[in-house]
């Protein structure tokens, strides 16, 4: 009995070590560790079940974020306009993008109910720094809905700078709202109005 | 048929109001009337009922009732992958409706899925995509919503040919119809939720994410690339458009196309 418990331990151990260094994982053994930590995290979790928001953006921020890329995200959904920005005003769009859409990413997962993912093996080869993870979500009598994560290999490990689901880019898809509203309010205009969004976001709650 | 001749006098009455500022959305001041229809509608009328819907009614009934009407579509699912040269897939689909409609006791249950056989999308306004159709000018349809003027007379045919319009009595037909419109709604309770916190203007978020989730539908989760300065960071400035921007292409983007259209 004590050999099979020193066995576990040694395993156990093994197990644990064999993730510690996620910057050298590969993007989709990344993506699919991450997502399974995380979905069993907001099963078993008691706060989060009975709909602490607090405690599941905590989760999404030390388990999730540190695998994005908000800088990149953030200029890319700015487009041209990111380069007219000073350097605090591109800090203050990308916290401000950031908490947006942490916020969203909290609303999303809290309507999660043991849907099966089926992470699809990865295409690319070894040299790639640029790839697309391709994750899909099975849910009863209707098309699997794909997740699609455009990563990109730094030197802080794979990082996340655009989700696409059902193909719809997110980036992409506030490209247009970001282009508009820097056009009418200038790009101060635009961290203001994230402000007031997350401002509203959070008070709802 | 109806659907379709308020259609064409929207188009018509669409061309007298030219105000936007998108190239794709020429009639904006005239959708967002529409789109304020709709939301006012959805808010006192089709929310609340399909909340009560999802509420009260027990998932594993509404599991069914989304399975039966899943099934129906099957049949124009397949015509249309078929019309778009896809005959294996337009093959399976009518062999997914014969293994629900029978074992699947009028297809109630969805046990194509099950062997392996997965549900498609398709639809007319993806067909004369696939054919080489463009959008067209975005449309926000009263009552329906999202559309183009592509997909607007997609929509027509899809209604024209529908199974459930054949039904009769017509007192049997109506409920059903409501029940589907039902089903939907419910379905898509949490993408309204999400789209409301999610957007600064829910009017242009819906509409960007309408027009990239056609254009991936009718490439089947695929759709060719277009492709971008590389940098992350300093974006070079487009020579077209700033507003239309297709996501950046991934470097095994070729792989990912070639495992998926073979």
């Amino acid at each position: 009995m004590k050999r099979f418990s020193q066995l576990l331990t040694l395993s156990s151990l093994l197990f644990f070590t064999g993730l510690a260094p996620a910057q050298d994982a590969a993007p989709d053994v990344l993506v699919k560790n991450v997502t399974t930590e995380v979905v069993e995290l907001i099963t078993r979790d008691k706060e989060i079940r009975s709909g602490s928001r607090t405690k599941l953006i905590e989760v999404i921020e030390t388990r999730v974020l540190p695998h994005f890329n908000f800088n990149a995200m953030t200029a890319l959904a700015m487009g041209q306009s990111w380069g007219k920005a000073t350097p605090e005003q591109k800090k203050r769009l990308t916290d401000e993008f950031k908490t947006l859409l942490v916020r969203t990413y909290a609303s999303a997962l809290s309507a999660y109910s043991e849907q099966k993912f089926d992470f699809r093996p990865l295409r690319a080869k070894p040299t790639d720094t640029d790839v697309t993870v391709q994750v899909r979500v099975l849910q009863q009598g209707a098309q699997p809905v794909p997740i699609d994560y455009s990563m990109e290999k730094t030197a802080a490990g794979w990082k996340v700078y655009d989700v696409m689901v059902g193909g719809v880019s997110l980036v992409a898809n506030y490209r247009t709202e970001f282009a508009n509203t820097v056009r009418d309010n200038g790009i101060d205009g635009l961290i203001k109005n994230l402000q007031t969004k997350n401002r509203s976001l959070d008070e709802k709650k | 048929m109806k659907r379709f001749l308020a259609f064409i006098a929207f188009v018509a009455l669409a061309g007298c109001a030219t105000t936007g500022s998108d190239p794709r959305d020429p009639y904006e001041a005239l959708n967002r009337d529409f789109y304020a229809f709709n939301d006012a509608f959805d808010q006192d009328i089709g929310r609340p009922i399909a909340t009560a819907y999802r509420n009260h009614v027990h998932s594993e009934i509404r599991d069914r009732v989304r399975n039966f009407f899943g099934n129906l579509s099957d049949l124009f699912i397949g015509v249309n992958n078929v019309l778009q040269g896809k005959f294996e897939d337009g093959f399976l689909d009518w062999v997914r409706f014969a293994f629900n409609s029978t074992f699947g006791l009028f297809g109630l249950h969805d046990v194509a899925t099950d062997m392996g056989l997965e549900k498609h999308n398709e639809d007319f306004g993806q067909t004369f995509g696939r054919w080489g159709a463009g959008d067209g000018p975005y449309l926000v349809l009263p009552f329906l919503g999202s559309s183009t003027v592509r997909d607007g007379i997609g929509s027509a045919l899809d209604a024209y040919f529908d199974p459930l319009g054949e039904v009769r009595p017509i007192d049997v037909r109506n409920p059903l119809i409501v029940l589907r419109l039902t089903n939907t709604r419910a379905d898509l309770l949490e993408a309204s939720r999400l789209l409301e916190q999610a957007a600064l203007d829910r009017y242009v978020f819906q509409r960007d994410a309408y027009l990239q989730r056609r254009r991936s539908l009718i490439h089947d989760g695929r759709p060719p690339r277009e492709v971008e300065p590389r940098s992350s960071v300093n974006p070079q400035p487009l020579s077209s458009v700033d507003s239309i921007y297709h996501p950046r292409v991934p470097q095994n983007y070729e792989a990912v196309l070639a495992a998926t259209h073979p």
